[in-house]
């Protein structure tokens, strides 16, 4: 199996650690990700903030130069860019003249022919043949997986999962052994791109989140985006001086968590680059019980 | 020889200012076969109405043409008039002067020559107009009321008063629909059960009415007068000449856990059951999907324990035909479930419910015999917030309209928790208030200032569980959109009322149409609000859109006062502007070659085969024949056919083409 | 939607005009039952929670127009789509807060309390128009020069990060600068910034 592949500016930088575990998983998948050559950032949040065709230039140049390398299927893990790749292609699919107006633009020319999917999506096609799921050590935790803001809204846009209550990341870890919580804080915004600009607003959302997610017991908090790792990670010290109380619970990416679950090592993995260290605490029989989550079920009329 | 008399109207300015009527007249007294020509300022009054009778008699006229509005507004009056002086209506026809002519155009003599061609083409055609009679069809005085709610009740009571008979289809257990498992209803508060089911006993012992419960309809076909239903009447599983209604075998039954419809999912059954305590019939029905006896082989206790051996164990679903003259369709409508709502929780929280469930929470014969309590841990809720158009309104959602009763009913279950619980508290998140009916408003306002309902104007973003309790999160938008977020102990959400699943089945059946919600449609919204455009079949209740319980009365009385008027002439008659297969003498019997692609088309199956035979009885042809009781003169077949062998009366080819020639 | 006409500004069309015309979205589509604000985030952080900004941009009167690109909520939204999921009558209000945003620099208009806010966006592009990708140092010293207070903010994380080979020192860049180059040159023409 194959995908071109966008790692974007976090996955280089400070999302190392999402880009190390995800080519680590590819390779003892045997799933090719084949960069896209010359990429260029998204834009991300400020594009869309500061300019329209800003927004809408950048994630074009990326796609057009994915069409032009013959790759149909992009894989981009981070979420922020997974959205503007994504919202830029339905926008421009969607307006002739402004998909025209943009390559005059950008000098290429866009089709649209190049799909863009989310982290979650592959690895459902990954492991669509349970065959692929060689399951070494059950990740036998009880997991928060916290699917943020972008990876299910606009829902008419990425028509994936569900918008409310999300489940595509939670049947996806259930496979390799851990048990997903039932938790109302799955879908809310961690405080995104106001990290350094409104460190106390991130504070405020990220701790409710964290806060959510260790009082239902969950051991580990499981994320699919950079931008919510580096939120409820790297801004864990902020969030405890906020608070006034101290949160010990570990945020990992899907992809390591899965990796750990086939037997890949932690550095392998990234573990250690993260500032949450990773540890699970010893099973005991005093384990808080969580509420386990259920399938989606019906109402009783 | 023609004589056609043509009459000119002014309509006060209406046609005079753009029109030159006196020439128009002129021009109309030197068209061949015009006896007769004259200008008048209102033909539609008396005196005007009189000219035309005069000048029937005194000049024997053999066709009429009034130059004035739209057939639409006056061809009956003209048509009477004519009827009267002795000349057959048909042969009075209107060319249409006004809203094809005067009041499209300006004043000019373009004008007035465009008003002397409509005269002209109305006049050919006239020449050829033949005197047609009514149609006259039998009436089968006897109503098929589908649906046993309070629409439906009210409608077979009416009818069956008059002196009529009626048939009353429900296809559940019991009459009484959705306004039995109310608690109280709006706006005096008075007891639903008590104030329904004397009616429900009336229809049962009502000697012209013939009730089918458990029942559902089948098939539909015939027309106005003249239709022919078949019911299927479900296996009960019980005998009900023998059944006395003791209740022994639900009480002895082992499959005690069943989810029961009647209490909204909130309540248990039991798989042999008689819905709730006052059914009409007073007799159960056996749930073959729950009974064990179906589903393993086993049990059979209920049989055991009947002391009238009424159990029937293998009894089948029974085919009932009949003939009906006239048919209501009181179907009645259904609620969303809480599982519509992702950001209510997807339905998996227990203290989010309906408005139907509070409803059975708060009747005396619920699962909680009316003490407002949690269904999840029967705890009394200490704080309750209501969530107004929930799923109405709401075009995200694909439910457009209102809802029309969950305001009134939404300010009903806050007073009525507060009633049994002084010092709960209520909250009501609304975005208007609807309660136009009388006593509406001062009932709203008797919950507000006298129950201390509080009402915050804003809606509810999402709601979830928390430590025990249900986290609210609305806003108020009087407070400039202020999020305001509540610990609540339950959630009643007013869900949107739609139409029956089946309802679409059933429109279909009856050849009714409905609107993309299912439901059915009226034939006019402001002035036959109980009709459709089916003759023959009439609306009530929320069948036709969402609606109170006093307005589905008044329109159950509506559409039985209609069924009645219906029934009130020994035959029924019926526009003779219908289509005709044409007949030959022999040898060639009629043009049509018996393709049958008409038979195919007709939107109203009026297409018959006739079977042409000579004197020995051997078959020649096969040919087309159009029921003339069932053809609405709809033109469908007379296009398709393709040896013109089809013609309408009154619109025949050789007509209309006359009138395209004159032009 | 009727604007009153005696009230509008002649050389200037509503704000309501302006965002249909770029984004699409009618505001009168609102009915103004508050759902964004319930479910926004931040709405209470910010001066105008959504639906009542909504209702300003409704009215179609200058100094309402001016009050909503003035404020400081349009800076404060994340984007993070929980309206709009939300939104009964399918309002696309993330689109018409970027709309909002465009609009408030062009004018000049924005919040005081914003400005660092912007300066991060502003950093953010700054890295991207000269290296085509983000160089987060970089843009971090860019950041902190607009805003000298936060000088010494993360100044204790930074170095974790960079032990924990997080934060690289070197810049990555596209090789085809120059066309990254001409397409910002090119779109800031285009919308005039």
């Amino acid at each position: 199996m194959k995908f071109g592949y966008y790692p974007g500016c976090s996955l280089s930088g400070t999302a190392r650690e999402f880009d190390e575990s995800l080519k680590a998983l590819a390779s003892a998948v045997d799933l090719q990700l084949e960069e896209i050559p010359d990429w260029n950032c998204c834009g991300s949040t400020a594009a869309h903030n500061l300019s329209h065709l800003l927004s809408l230039a950048l994630p074009a140049r990326v796609l057009a130069l994915a069409e032009q390398h013959g790759l149909n299927e992009i894989l981009a893990p981070c979420s922020a860019c997974y959205s503007r790749l994504i919202n830029a292609r339905h926008q421009l699919m969607a307006d002739e003249e402004l998909r025209k107006e943009v390559n005059d633009l950008i000098e290429m020319n866009f089709t649209g022919s190049a799909k863009v999917l989310n982290v979650l999506e592959a690895l459902f096609k990954v492991f669509a043949d349970e065959s692929t799921v060689k399951v070494v050590k059950p990740f036998d935790h009880k997991v928060a997986c916290y699917s943020g803001c972008l990876l299910v809204r606009p829902a008419k846009v990425v028509n994936f999962d569900r918008p409310e209550d999300p489940q595509a990341m939670d049947d996806l870890i259930r496979k390799f052994g851990a048990t997903p919580i039932d938790w109302p804080h799955k879908v809310e915004c961690c405080g995104a791109g106001l990290t350094m600009a409104r460190t106390d607003l991130v504070c405020k959302l990220s701790q409710k989140i964290i806060e959510s997610a260790e009082k239902r017991g969950a051991e580990a908090i499981v994320v699919a985006c950079p931008m919510c790792h580096a939120n409820l990670d790297m801004r864990r010290a902020d969030i405890e001086a906020f608070a006034g109380k101290k949160y010990s619970i570990p945020v990992i990416y899907i992809t390591q968590a899965i990796g750990l679950a086939m037997g890949l090592g932690e550095k392998q993995l990234g573990l250690n680059r993260h500032l949450v260290p990773v540890v699970f605490p010893e099973k005991t029989k005093a384990a808080p019980a969580a509420p386990e989550a259920q399938p989606a079920q019906k109402a009783e009329e | 020889m023609s004589r056609i008399g043509v009459f000119i109207c002014h309509c006060g300015e209406n046609i005079a200012s753009t029109v030159d009527v006196a020439k128009v007249a002129e021009a109309a007294a030197k068209m061949p076969g015009v006896a007769h020509a004259v200008d008048y300022k209102y033909m539609c009054s008396d005196p005007g109405q009189s000219l035309i009778k005069d000048a029937i008699k005194e000049k024997k006229l053999t066709g009429v043409v009034v130059a004035a509005c739209s057939p639409h507004m006056h061809e009956p009056t003209f048509r009477s008039a004519a009827a009267v002086a002795g000349l057959n209506p048909f042969l009075c026809e209107m060319a249409n002067i006004r809203e094809h002519c005067s009041w499209v155009h300006e004043k000019s003599e373009l004008t007035t020559e465009k008003a002397i061609e409509l005269v002209r083409v109305m006049v050919e055609k006239v020449k050829r107009n033949k005197p047609l009679h009514p149609i006259k069809v039998p009436i089968t005085k006897t109503a098929l009321v589908i649906g046993g709610g309070i629409g439906g009740i009210q409608a077979g009571l009416d009818i069956a008063n008059a002196g009529h008979k009626v048939i009353l289809v429900e296809k559940s257990p019991s009459i009484g629909g959705h306004m039995a498992q109310l608690s109280e209803t709006f706006p005096t508060l008075d007891c639903s059960q008590c104030i329904l089911t004397p009616r429900m006993v009336e229809v049962a012992r009502h000697p012209n009415i013939t009730l089918y419960t458990y029942s559902e309809v089948e098939s539909i076909s015939g027309f106005i007068g003249n239709f022919k239903v078949k019911i299927r009447k479900k296996a009960r599983g019980v005998d009900e000449k023998l059944c006395t209604g003791c209740g022994v075998c639900a009480q002895k039954c082992p499959r005690k856990k069943v989810l029961s419809e009647f209490d909204a999912g909130l309540g248990l059954r039991t798989a042999i059951y008689v819905p709730f305590p006052q059914a009409v019939p007073n007799m159960p029905v056996i749930d073959r999907k729950e009974c064990t006896y179906y589903i393993k082989g086993k049990c059979k206790v209920c049989e055991k324990f009947c002391e009238k051996k009424a159990i029937r164990l293998d009894q089948q679903d029974e085919i009932i035909e009949a003939d009906v003259g006239a048919i209501v369709a009181a179907t009645g409508f259904d609620v969303k479930g809480t599982d519509f709502f992702p950001e209510y929780g997807y339905g998996k929280y227990q203290d989010v419910i309906t408005g139907l469930q509070f409803e059975r929470l708060a009747s005396a014969s619920g699962p909680t015999l009316g003490a407002i309590k949690r269904p999840s841990d029967g705890k009394t809720p200490e704080t309750i917030v209501f969530i107004a158009c929930a799923g109405s309104r709401d075009p995200a959602k694909g439910i457009e309209y209102c809802s029309k009763i969950c305001c009134m009913y939404t300010a009903k279950h806050a007073m009525l928790y507060k009633h049994k619980n002084h010092g709960g508290k209520a909250c009501v998140f609304y975005m208007d208030i609807r309660a136009g009916g009388k006593m509406y408003e001062e009932f709203v306002r008797r919950a507000i200032e006298e129950d201390g309902v509080n009402y915050i104007r804003g809606r509810v973003s999402r709601v979830y569980e928390e430590d025990g309790k249900l986290i609210v999160k609305g806003a108020d938008s009087l407070l400039g959109g202020q999020p305001i977020e509540i610990k609540a102990d339950m959630v009643v959400l007013a869900t949107a009322m739609v139409a029956n699943a089946d309802a679409e089945e059933l429109a279909q059946k009856l050849k009714v149409s409905y609107d993309a919600y299912h439901f059915l449609s009226e034939a006019h919204p402001k002035l036959r609000p109980v009709e459709t455009n089916t003759a023959g079949i009439f609306l009530a209740g929320a069948v036709q859109a969402p609606k109170d319980i006093p307005e589905t009365v008044a329109q159950a009385s509506a559409a039985a006062a209609k069924v009645c008027g219906l029934f009130s002439s020994a035959e029924l008659s019926r526009d003779p502007v219908i289509a005709v297969v044409n007949r030959l003498p022999p040898p060639v019997f009629s043009t049509c070659t018996g393709c049958f692609l008409c038979e195919k088309a007709c939107p109203y199956q009026a297409i018959e085969r006739e079977e042409i035979r000579d004197k020995k009885g051997n078959l020649l042809k096969v040919v087309a024949r159009i029921n003339p009781g069932l053809c609405q003169g709809c033109g469908t077949c007379v296009a398709l056919c393709r040896v013109k062998a089809i013609d309408i009366q009154g619109f025949t080819n050789e007509q209309v083409l006359a009138e395209v020639l004159a032009l | 939607m009727e604007k009153c006409e005696k009230h509008s500004h002649s050389a200037r069309e509503a704000l309501a005009e302006l965002i249909e015309q770029s984004t699409g979205q009618s505001v009168a589509k609102c009915y103004q039952c508050a759902k964004c604000s319930a479910g926004c985030p931040l709405a209470e952080d910010m001066d105008i929670p959504p639906s009542r900004l909504l209702h300003m941009v409704q009215l179609g009167l200058p100094e309402f127009d001016e009050k909503a690109l003035k404020s400081l909520t349009i800076w404060l939204c994340l984007a993070c789509e929980t309206c709009s999921a939300r939104c009964p009558k399918e309002v696309e209000i993330p689109k018409i807060m970027d709309f909002l945003r465009q609009e408030s620099l062009r004018r000049g208009l924005a919040h005081a309390q914003a400005k660092n806010i912007i300066s991060f966006h502003r950093a953010f592009l700054d890295s991207i128009q000269y290296l085509g990708r983000l160089f987060e140092p970089g843009m971090i010293a860019d950041y902190k020069a607009r805003n000298p207070r936060s000088a010494m903010q993360d100044v204790l994380t930074a170095p974790r990060l960079f032990l924990k080979g997080k934060l690289s020192p070197f810049p990555h860049a596209v090789k085809d600068r120059k066309h990254i180059a001409r397409i910002f040159e090119r779109a800031a023409k285009k919308e005039k910034r």
